[in-house]
């Protein structure tokens, strides 16, 4: 089911942070490739969000690199960029494991909140958008049409004029994924998009995803905790336990990765071979789901 | 009646300059949170720019009303570009640096701003009070006078000019805010600056253009008051800013309309004050008023009330 083309979106280089004493990652290195799928999984704080905060320049790593490639061939280290400046010209894009929207702007305005760079491009500062210029009017339709367009995706379209505080809880979380998809990114970094969601909600979630790296071109990065979603729609699965990668491949190869079981479910090795039971029966399903 | 017609008048000249300075106030509370006690001396500096600019063009009562026009539209427009310098610097210089850091530090390099600005305008233009010839007259009577001898009601040409300037400015602003691409950046870095940048907005730009805007309203505020009392000194914009700071807090701080009517309610209760109780006590009625709000309305008349985040 996958259909990268093998060249690198991001690469992760000898990326450790440190948190006073606490080592919270250490010398985490990978790969994520254009038109792919990948998960970073791991038990609760093994690092994953600190990761996600690394490379969206919340945080600025304690040591390593962060490089985003564009087909272009050009190269941004994010770990030096001003953090607006990652979603402008890096085009890598995030969002939170507690949604963070604009509650108190309808819906079209935090999408068109994320086209805030062209739209100040067209604008001249906002002096051509108080005159009305024609470009600034062109770019503000086109904007609206990128917006329509995702709201129509994640079925947000009779939403429009509400406020973002007011959905639902599923809602803001697909207009948290619009919003982001508005900025036109590379990247999509989804901090545990399927939490809180029910099983229908989550299954138009991984709908959504595929469809993004699909139809958009964009590569996803995931954490996730809800097995349904990372086994049935990843291509490459990175597990993090303790701030260190313990294991990277294909969901096939993940699931039967030994050290990762041990780590999801804390046995003895002599164990093992019980866990795999149970993470093969609760998991078959899923990924037949997924690849259909 | 009569009486109180007129004093409605004024209360609202006063308070269109009170409002335009407390948008000032109120975006850039709304922003980032603090209160900037520089901007009234922001004003100030408004004021003086046009009292200058005025004198140089050697504008009087007796050129011709096209001609005050004009000249008048170029004042308010250098008025504007030095009074946004100087928003800009005084933002770029002492709130820039001390963002992230506690509270009270841009609060009280505010304070510093203010006297800074008050002791450089006193040094470089005199500690003397500046006056200047009315530029308009003439006016409109509305009621009264004539044989039934009743008190006349009138209101001045430069009222009206500066109540319409008001409402215009109050509605271009309004829109820009409800409307445009950079009044949505602002909106959104209000309720979160961190995500709004994550969403490639630049946040520092957007503050600077904040307080750039505030300034701008400030000095046509500034225009307004040297036209109105003909009279200026370096210290008007501690008082105007005090009150105009009372307006936004009353209307409800980081509410935009509530700015504007706060301004016309302080410039009222202050004018209906004098008028019928005594003209000492027309700041006591003012700030009486703020504190009585205070208490039963601690969020302001069109504030949002505070919702703890958890």
């Amino acid at each position: 089911m996958t259909n990268s083309n093998d060249t690198v979106l991001l690469s992760i280089e000898h990326l450790s942070m440190r948190f006073g004493g606490l080592l919270a990652v250490n010398d985490l290195s990978f790969d994520v490739k254009h038109g792919d799928i990948t998960a970073l999984i791991g038990p609760n704080g093994a690092g994953k969000t600190t990761v996600f905060n690394c490379i969206t320049g919340f945080y600025k790593p304690t040591v390593g690199r962060v490089t985003a490639h564009h087909e272009d061939g050009s190269k941004h280290l994010l770990e030096r960029m001003d953090d607006f400046k990652i979603p402008q010209v890096a085009k890598v894009v995030r969002t939170f494991q507690n949604i963070r929207l604009f509650g108190g702007m309808t819906v079209l305005e935090n999408l068109m909140v994320g086209q805030h760079h062209p739209l100040m491009e067209a604008s001249k500062f906002s002096i051509g958008g108080i005159f009305g210029i024609k470009g600034y009017r062109d770019a503000e339709k086109e904007a609206m049409e990128i917006a329509e367009y995702w709201m129509e995706k994640t079925g947000l379209t009779e939403r429009a004029d509400d406020a973002a505080a007011d959905l639902p809880y599923g809602e803001q979380r697909m207009l948290e994924i619009a919003r982001a998809m508005c900025t036109g990114p590379k990247l999509l970094c989804l901090d545990e998009p399927a939490a809180g969601l029910n099983p229908r909600e989550s299954d138009v979630l991984n709908k959504l995803l595929l469809f993004i790296r699909k139809e958009r071109d964009t590569g996803i990065l995931l954490i996730e905790h809800d097995m349904n979603v990372v086994m049935g729609i990843s291509d490459h699965i990175v597990v993090l336990d303790y701030g260190e990668k313990i294991a990277d491949g294909t969901p096939e190869e993940i699931r039967n990765d030994q050290k990762v079981i041990a780590a999801y479910l804390g046995v003895e090795d002599d164990e093992v071979d019980e866990a795999e039971e149970i993470i093969e029966a609760t998991s078959a399903g899923s990924a037949d789901k997924g690849a259909s | 009646m009569e009486y109180f017609v007129q004093q409605l008048i004024n209360g609202i000249t006063l308070g269109s300059i009170y409002g335009l300075i407390a948008i000032g106030y109120t975006m850039v509370y709304g922003i980032i949170g603090m209160i900037n006690f520089a901007h009234g001396d922001i004003f100030m500096v408004g004021s003086f720019v046009a009292l200058i600019v005025i004198t140089a063009l050697g504008l009087t009562a007796s050129s011709g009303i096209g001609i005050i026009f004009a000249s008048l539209i170029l004042v308010l427009l250098c008025a504007m570009v030095v009074s946004s310098a100087f928003g800009w610097t005084v933002e770029r210089l002492a709130y820039r640096p001390l963002r992230g850091s506690f509270r009270l530090a841009p609060l009280i390099t505010a304070i510093g701003i203010s006297i800074v600005l008050q002791n450089y305008i006193q040094i470089a233009q005199g500690a003397r009070v500046k006056p200047l010839q009315p530029i308009f007259s003439g006016g409109y009577t509305l009621m009264g006078g004539g044989e039934s001898g009743a008190f006349l009601v009138q209101i001045s040409n430069i009222q009206i000019m500066i109540i319409s300037v008001t409402f215009v400015l109050m509605a271009i602003f309004s829109l820009i805010i409800a409307k445009t691409s950079l009044g949505r950046a602002q909106r959104s870095c209000e309720q979160d600056r961190k995500m709004a940048s994550l969403l490639g907005i630049n946040v520092d730009r957007t503050i600077s253009l904040t307080f750039v805007m505030g300034a701008m309203l400030a000095a046509v505020a500034g225009l307004m008051f040297l036209l109105y009392y003909g009279v200026i000194d370096f210290y008007i914009g501690f008082v105007a800013g005090v009150k105009a700071f009372t307006a936004a807090v009353l209307g409800g701080i980081g509410s935009l309309p509530g700015a504007m009517l706060g301004g016309l309610l302080i410039g009222l209760i202050e004018t209906f004050w004098s008028a019928y109780f005594s003209v000492e006590y027309k700041d006591v009625a003012a700030f009486s008023m703020l504190v009585i709000v205070l208490i039963f309305l601690p969020q302001g008349l069109l504030g949002k009330p505070e919702v703890e985040k958890v």
